[in-house]
């Protein structure tokens, strides 16, 4: 193929300020939900739902399944669903809270607090959740068992499984480090939160410049200089106002107190520290960028979507569909791993019941976030933004005080509402 | 270059040489001892009615589906093509019957599926790849547009456009062509001719499968009709009429006088 009458690039033709900047509308949807959700439960909670603190402890509460819906986001694109990542979680928290305080221990003699132990206990446990993982993509991929089953079956088996593997008790307390990946335990203090904010800022802006400069390299059109600086500016802003939130939570006096008498000195008098960006915020955050790039810049994302859209297609094409599903369930059973270090640290221990009807939050999570369950659609930042989401209604409305039984209600009704309008929207657009 | 036609007369080696193929569905024989071959720069027509087994015979080759018997010989070779990649290892390229898209995804997406063009960090590089796929399109469709939107938003014969783009770009040795017209208006099947008879000069073998024997009759070197299964003959294009071919199809008889 060595002519080349390329095809001629349209002109941009003149359009809407508002329209220059290309937005994503559906994020944009989301993201007017959201604000508006907020802003109602902090008019019902007279200001206490929009404070640093709630704010803070609103992030740390989604970590876990946030963590886990961006792997459904994948599962459920490949038209495969995943009932079993409640049950896993407790599982690896199991494997972990044993490997800490009974196998390390006792087996190679490192105690609890052992430098070497919070290291080993997360390879085992990272390891374990991928193995499993793989273990129910290979019975989809290669035995062709539907992954509803093959996961309904996990659900009952790696529930139980944890239970045995525990006695059903509660397992604590956990080792120092290990706990902080999880919650108030670990946080980056005030100074390195900015400066991490500062950092991830303007690698944000030069993301966006890259962008623009491959796009035109090959002539295609770029949206107007300007429109480009005010995403710049919104996306910089947003980053910096979140930790400026999360910096101005101030750690309780007592427990700062508690903090110095630990390392043997005294408080000064009238000091006051922030949290900062929780480490788990900052694992999120790495599970986020590291799995959008793997969906829209890599051959494995590309083939998840191609898959999606169309499983006879993706393998005339030369693409090993088989082991791709394996792909695709050890990643999930990874993310699984890791959130059950962020959710048993943040408990600062392992109990029994943990990640319980975690599989429904993860999925719910997902679908409010615009995966689509036919297949082939679906977004990392929403369904991250659809955790967020899930844990807002479920937090705000204890806040106000409403019964259990109706908080449950509302959220097993907004999820369908979400995909109702979904499907709306997207006939709207003329899209699938 | 020696032309298809004296290349058999010397007894060349073929290209590809399919020997007794057969494969059955849950008992219905789709494909029954079938044996047909192609030379390099030869366009070998496959026709016969609805149901014939020609696109099963042409799966065989692709990698799509597994032969329950026969052999499959490339460059005198005998060769086990188990999955599609296999056959693509063996510069053999497709036009599915069903286009095989993934539908949510872009032209230039689709016309890289499995084989993406990356940076040197090993990332996709979309850029790069829209650019070649504008390119090939200039060639095939120079009314095609649609680049940034999914082929699902694409007419049948954008559709169509694509899925020939993507078997036609990875210089194919081999290329199956599963009615790549059929969804095409009388300016891009033209166009579609035209690129046959220029890859043909470029020493590419083709089995095209059409229902149009008109079409046959101009493009191809020989023809192949199926009926049932059953290979019922193979005609050199210029010992025969259209007559003769569509009685072939229809009578499923090889007309007088006219060597198998
Ligand atoms: N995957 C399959 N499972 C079961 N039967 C099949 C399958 N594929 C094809 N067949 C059957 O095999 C026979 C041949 O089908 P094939 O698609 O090869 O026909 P064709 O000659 O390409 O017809 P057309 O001109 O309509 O495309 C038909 O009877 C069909 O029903
Ligand atoms: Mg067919």
């Amino acid at each position: 193929m060595t002519e080349t009458t390329s095809q001629p690039i349209p002109e941009q033709q003149k359009r809407g300020l508002f329209q220059q900047l290309e937005l994503d509308m559906r994020l944009l949807g989301m993201i007017g939900a959201f604000v508006i959700l907020c802003i109602g439960f902090n008019i019902l909670t007279d200001g206490r739902f929009l404070t640093p603190r709630n704010i803070f402890n609103l992030t740390i509460q989604t970590v876990s399944v946030a963590i886990m819906a961006t792997g459904m986001v994948f599962v459920i694109v490949t038209r495969h669903i995943d009932l079993s990542v409640g049950a896993l979680l407790a599982t690896c928290s199991a494997v972990m809270a044993m490997t800490q305080t009974q196998f390390l221990p006792n087996v190679l003699g490192l105690g609890l607090d052992h430098p070497l132990t919070w290291a080993l206990t997360m390879v085992i446990g990272l390891a374990t959740g991928t193995l499993i993982g793989a273990f129910h993509g290979w019975m989809v991929g290669y035995l062709t068992i539907p992954a509803f089953i093959v996961t309904l079956g996990g659900l009952l088996v790696w529930r139980n499984a944890a239970w045995y593997m525990t006695d059903g008790q509660t397992i604590g307390p956990l080792d120092k480090t290990f706990m902080m990946f999880g919650g108030t335990n670990g946080t980056m203090g005030t100074t390195w939160s900015w400066i991490i904010g500062v950092v991830a800022a303007v690698l944000a802006i030069a993301v966006i410049v890259n962008g623009r400069r491959a796009k035109l390299a090959h002539d295609f059109p770029v949206k107007p200089a300007w429109a480009e600086a005010v995403i710049c500016a919104i996306t910089s802003g947003s980053i910096l106002g979140f930790v400026w939130i999360l910096n101005s939570y101030n750690i309780p006096t007592r427990r700062l107190q508690r903090m110095f008498e630990a390392k043997g000195e005294t408080m000064p008098e009238g000091l006051e520290m922030g949290y900062g960006l929780p480490i788990s915020v900052l694992i999120l955050i790495a599970v986020a960028v590291v799995m959008t790039i793997v969906a829209q810049r890599t051959r494995l994302g590309r083939y998840i979507f191609a898959t999606g859209g169309n499983p006879d297609a993706a393998e005339l094409s030369g693409i090993n569909t088989r082991m791709l599903t394996v792909k695709i369930f050890a990643l999930m059973g990874f993310l699984c791993a890791l959130s059950a270090v962020v959710a048993s640290a943040r408990l600062a221990n392992h109990s029994n019941d943990i990640g319980t009807l975690d599989e429904l939050r993860v999925i719910a999570a997902a679908v409010i976030g615009g995966t689509a369950l036919s297949g082939g659609i679906g977004t990392i930042y929403g369904a991250i933004l659809g955790a967020l989401i899930m844990q807002s209604l479920q937090s705000g409305m204890a806040m106000v005080g409403v019964d259990a039984p109706f908080q449950n209600i509302v959220v097993g009704t907004v999820l369908v509402a979400a995909v109702w309008i979904d499907i709306v929207y997207r006939k709207r657009l003329g899209a699938k | 270059m020696a032309t298809p036609k004296e290349l058999r007369a010397q007894g060349a080696t073929p290209m590809v040489e399919m020997t007794d193929i057969s494969i059955a569905f849950g008992g219905v024989k789709a494909v029954d001892q079938v044996s047909v071959d192609l030379h390099p720069g030869e366009v070998v027509g496959l026709l016969g009615h609805n149901g014939a087994g020609k696109s099963t015979l042409i799966k065989v080759l692709s990698g799509a589906y597994q032969m329950d018997s026969g052999e499959i010989r490339i460059n005198g070779d005998k060769v086990e093509i188990t999955n599609p990649r296999d056959a693509r290892s063996h510069n053999i390229e497709t036009i599915y019957q069903t286009l095989a898209l993934a539908d949510n995804l872009d032209a230039a997406s689709n016309l890289f599926l499995g084989r993406e063009i990356t940076t040197p960090m090993g990332l996709v590089n979309d850029a790069a790849m829209e650019a070649e796929c504008r390119k090939i399109m200039g060639r095939l469709n120079p009314n095609f547009r649609k680049f940034s939107e999914p082929v699902s938003a694409l007419s049948g014969g954008q559709r169509q456009s694509v899925a020939i783009a993507r078997a036609v770009y990875f210089n194919a040795k081999i290329l199956i062509m599963d009615e790549p017209t059929a969804a095409l208006g009388p300016h891009e099947t033209q166009m579609v001719a035209e690129l046959i008879q220029q890859l043909k000069a470029q020493g590419i073998g083709i089995f095209l499968i059409d229902h149009d024997v008109h079409a046959v009759m101009e493009l191809c070197d020989r023809a192949s009709v199926m009926k049932n299964g059953q290979l019922v003959g193979t005609v050199d294009i210029e010992d025969v009429t259209d007559d003769d071919l569509l009685s072939m199809i229809i009578l499923g008889k090889n007309p007088a006088g006219v060597a198998a």
